[in-house]
């Protein structure tokens, strides 16, 4: 029987997998860590466990999206800012 | 007052892409690099959603000039909460020779059109770097223009507009309608995430040709030539005093 919570599993998979492209190590290396975070949790059943990891992921997922606005912005201050 | 905002984007090649120039220093190598949105046109879209969702405003409007492919820009901005989009078609010939009198036409033909109350612009672009538009735009409407802007607020019908400056910031009162370009740090865009590009899909692109808005592109100016920057020359490492002093005395540095 499917997880109630299989979609959103799938949702924050997908989501993650996005961000991923714009990682600076390459959308390779992150899809690997990706598949390898998602496998590991595999077998986890508890719906309370489940929810605690989709927190966790949308935490990195926040966290990406931070680090890429960071670097944009430091890249645009080096290059047209001096101080 | 319509509370109608345009905002304008460009596409231009990644901040992150290494440029390189084509071996006739013709221009630079576009083909099969990755392109995204003008990382202060972000800026700029980002401020003017946030003023919709303060509910200063009633729409934004993102516009766009450039080949197809600039329609996936005017998508990042509806993903990031404009409500449509206009797409300026040029390409071609025209596209190579687009510069910043060109497009500040387009946009106040389309300022008029839509009955725009504010264009929101970046204040220059990664590529050209000209910094024209925003002013070129606003001279060719007579309207206010509030540059460099690092502080936007909306007081009945006059916006309060803290500007960056050599060495300072200026805050200025200018009426509506009126142009305002972004600077850096006038705030932080939000990132277009997968789910909001999604939804963006359903929102409206419209297509418009500039001989519908009786603009015409021929352009002034002529590229002579495109260089890449000179390269750092390498350093040197000397064993005493005497030699330091001696190469300082001969490249004329003391």
């Amino acid at each position: 029987m499917a997880n109630p919570l299989r979609p959103e599993v799938v949702r924050l998979y997908k989501n993650l997998l996005y961000l991923g492209r714009e990682y600076p190590k390459g959308g390779d290396y992150f899809r690997d860590r990706l598949r390898a975070a998602f496998t590991k949790n595999k077998w986890v059943q508890e719906p309370e466990q489940i929810r605690a990891l989709i927190a966790r992921g949308q935490f990195v997922a926040r966290e990406l999206e931070a680090l890429y606005y960071l670097r944009k912005y430091r890249a645009m201050k080096k290059r047209y800012y001096e101080e | 007052m319509s509370g109608r905002v345009l905002v304008g984007v460009k596409r231009v090649i990644d901040y992150a892409v290494k440029i390189r120039v084509k071996p006739d220093n013709s221009g630079i190598v576009t083909d099969g690099v990755k392109h995204s949105m003008n990382p202060f046109c972000e800026i700029a879209v980002e401020e003017a959603v946030k003023m919709k969702e303060k509910k200063l405003i009633k729409e934004v409007v993102a516009v766009s000039c450039g080949p197809q492919q600039s329609q996936e820009t005017i998508r990042t901005a509806l993903a990031m909460g404009a409500d449509r989009g206009i797409h300026v078609e040029v390409s071609g010939k025209d596209y190579e020779t687009l510069g910043p009198l060109q497009v500040s036409k387009i946009m106040a033909a389309l300022a008029k059109k839509e009955d725009a109350q504010l264009i929101i612009l970046g204040k220059q672009a990664i590529d050209d770097d000209c910094n024209q538009t925003g002013q070129m735009t606003a001279a060719l409407l007579d309207w206010p223009q509030g540059t460099f802007a690092s502080e936007v607020s909306l007081e009945g019908d006059k916006i309060k507009v803290v500007r960056e400056i050599d060495g300072g910031l200026e805050t200025i009162k200018i009426n509506t309608p009126a142009v305002l370009t972004a600077d850096l740090r006038l705030n932080t865009p939000r990132y277009a995430t997968l789910p909001n590009i999604m939804k963006a899909k359903k929102k409206k692109i419209a297509n418009v040709k500039p001989a519908d808005l009786g603009v015409d592109l021929t352009s002034r100016l002529e590229v002579l030539r495109v260089d890449e920057p000179p390269q750092r020359q390498a350093g040197m490492k000397v064993e005493t005093v005497e030699d330091l002093v001696g190469k300082l005395k001969e490249s004329g540095k003391v």
